[in-house]
């Protein structure tokens, strides 16, 4: 074993960037005789690196669209990488997709079952963590309860409960994770930094600086599929910071330029008006 | 990190699902559970029906085909059973890794997950429904008023391991090619309806035999025998269908049944050669294009 808990080395994701996707056998014939079976490539990842330490707790940051969730994909297993290698030494829980496999026609007790075995637990395993699930999602009285009547918020609960039943050695989160009311969010957070401070590896994924530097000591900084930054968060984060700034400036410029020509044009417009009333009266 | 979750097998083998084997015993549990919860007529309803078809189409063929077969209803019963089974496991599995999609992007489960857990339910139901056939044993044996079951009876398990091998292989199959081309549904609903009129389900054997033999005399080609060769060579729907036979409905008829009533060694090769041959394909196929899986869902 490496002294790395997650090593992603050298990894490059490929998708196909195709104007039609051709998923079924006719399509295929035809574009294959009329010879317009294209592959347009894209890179959602280009070499990108990053080792991660036990313990450590990195922020990936990124506009919409640099590749955070492919990386995070790739880490989780569901993406296979085009080129390079991921190992990953330990157990991940994703805190990205709650209840992923939340079935609505089971009750909260079938489904606490039937989520902890997706997530690679048997089934004694859940049984004897069960309590403690049902304890901490407060969901003690709609235990027999079908999914489907659950509100959005009360799936959340359970998702998050069944996922964070362990203490993994790697927590992927979401900022925008929404679980529930204000004190549950409270809780979910406290439970959480209680896992961080046990040693538990970090990846978190957020548009707010502030937050990261609260919650991280490395960043991951992407743009298209590249790596821009890694390493200590501070700099990385003013960095991030100040080009973003000169972004929404320059934006802010451009609107004011095409705001000036808009109204210039409206003027003359009305000029026009002006003088074609003077030459008609 | 606690003990659970070491995988001892392979991530993307077949034997992976072994690190699962819980998950598979709640999904098969789930499809089980769902089928049956809440529906007025139950486990009722799953013998009823391949009763009432059984029925009407003993009502029918009766009358229809001059060539007439020892205990029609029994006759007609298993093979309906068998084929029936391994057309709704199948036709289950195709779909599988498809209407999974929602959970296959967001988590990392064996992809052969999905297949595996529909043909074993497909299986379960299919044990279910031998009620079916038992009452229906139950109620000649009353006719008769001697006990049609025997100890050979018990062969169907044979059958039934040859028949889910089998239907693992084509099943793992379908649900691949399912992913990339999604009108693959529709050819294999025509390919399965052409299958039911060519593995004998509610006509028998002796048909072909006696034609072949009659244009055999007259010195024409016996196009007949070829294709009564042709179906029991090459169809394994047929070949399990006629062994299934052998263990229920040959032992109630006895020694007055015709030649292509009585299986041997040769069948049941057959039968495991088939088996093991499409599980192969279906299992080297879904396991090279699972990766690719995920950008076509």
């Amino acid at each position: 074993m490496s002294e790395y808990i997650v090593d992603v080395d050298k990894v490059t994701v490929r998708f196909n960037k195709a104007s039609e996707n051709i998923d079924n056998l006719k399509e295929y014939f035809v574009k294959l005789v009329k010879r317009e079976l294209m592959f347009k490539e894209f890179l959602a990842l280009k070499d990108v690196d990053l080792k991660i330490k036990p313990g450590e707790a990195w922020a990936i940051i990124g506009t919409n669209g640099s590749g955070k969730s492919t990386l995070l994909k790739v880490i989780s297993r569901i993406l296979k990488p085009y080129k390079g290698s991921v190992q990953v030494n330990g157990t991940v829980a994703s805190l990205i997709e709650l209840g992923a496999g939340i079935d609505p026609k089971l009750t909260a007790r079938e489904n606490i079952y039937l989520n902890g075995c997706i997530l690679g637990y048997s089934k004694k395993f859940v049984a004897e963590r069960f309590d403690e699930i049902v304890e901490f999602s407060e969901l003690e009285d709609f235990l027999d309860t079908p999914v489907k009547n659950f509100s959005s918020g009360m799936k959340s609960r359970l998702g998050f409960s069944v996922a964070t039943m362990v203490k993994p050695d790697i927590l992927i989160v979401d900022e925008v994770l929404s679980v529930g009311d204000v004190l549950f969010r409270k809780k979910c957070m406290n439970k959480m930094n209680e896992m961080l401070a046990d040693g538990t590896t970090l990846l978190f994924v957020s548009h707010n600086m502030e937050t990261c530097k609260n919650m991280c000591d490395h960043a991951l900084w992407l743009n298209k599929g590249e790596v821009v930054m890694s390493g200590e968060i501070e700099p990385i984060a003013n960095e991030y910071m100040t080009t973003i700034e000169e972004r929404k400036a320059k934006e802010k410029a451009a609107k004011k330029k095409k705001q000036k020509e808009l109204e210039k044009k409206a003027k003359e417009i009305e000029e026009k008006k002006k003088k074609k009333k003077a030459e008609a009266e | 990190m606690t003990e659970e979750r070491k995988h001892k097998f392979k991530e993307g083998s077949f034997l992976e699902l072994l690190n699962y084997k819980d998950l598979l015993y709640q999904l098969v549990a789930r499809d089980i559970k769902l089928k049956y919860r809440r529906s007025f007529l139950g486990y009722v309803w799953s013998v009823l029906n391949p009763l009432l078809i059984m029925i009407i189409m003993s009502i029918v063929f009766t009358m229809l085909f001059t060539k007439k077969t020892e205990l029609f209803p029994i006759y007609l019963m298993c093979g309906r059973t068998v084929f029936e089974f391994i057309k709704t496991a199948t036709d289950k599995a195709l779909g599988a890794v498809t209407d999974n999609a929602s959970l296959l992007k967001k988590t990392y489960v064996s992809k052969f997950m999905f297949p595996m857990s529909k043909i074993t339910a497909s299986m379960v139901d299919f044990v279910f429904s031998l009620g079916a056939l038992v009452l229906l044993i139950i109620y000649y044996s009353f006719k008769y008023s001697r006990s049609l079951f025997s100890f050979w009876d018990l062969g169907i398990v044979i059958v039934i391991v040859e028949a889910y091998i089998f239907a693992m292989g084509l099943g793992f199959l379908l649900a691949a090619l399912n992913v990339f081309f999604r009108d693959i549904k529709y050819i294999y609903h025509a390919i399965t309806t052409m299958w039911v009129y060519c593995s004998a389900i509610f006509y028998n054997m002796g048909s072909f035999y006696d034609k072949g033999a009659k244009q055999i005399k007259e010195g024409t080609t016996p196009y007949a025998l070829y294709l009564a060769k042709a179906i029991e060579y090459l169809n394994p729907a047929y070949i399990y269908i006629k062994q299934f036979r052998a263990f229920v409905w040959v032992p109630i008829c006895g020694r007055k049944l015709e030649a292509w009533a009585f299986v041997d060694a040769k069948d049941f090769i057959l039968g495991f050669a088939y088996a093991f041959l499409m599980f192969t394909i279906g299992v080297a196929v879904f396991r090279k294009s699972q990766d690719k899986f995920i950008l076509y869902i």
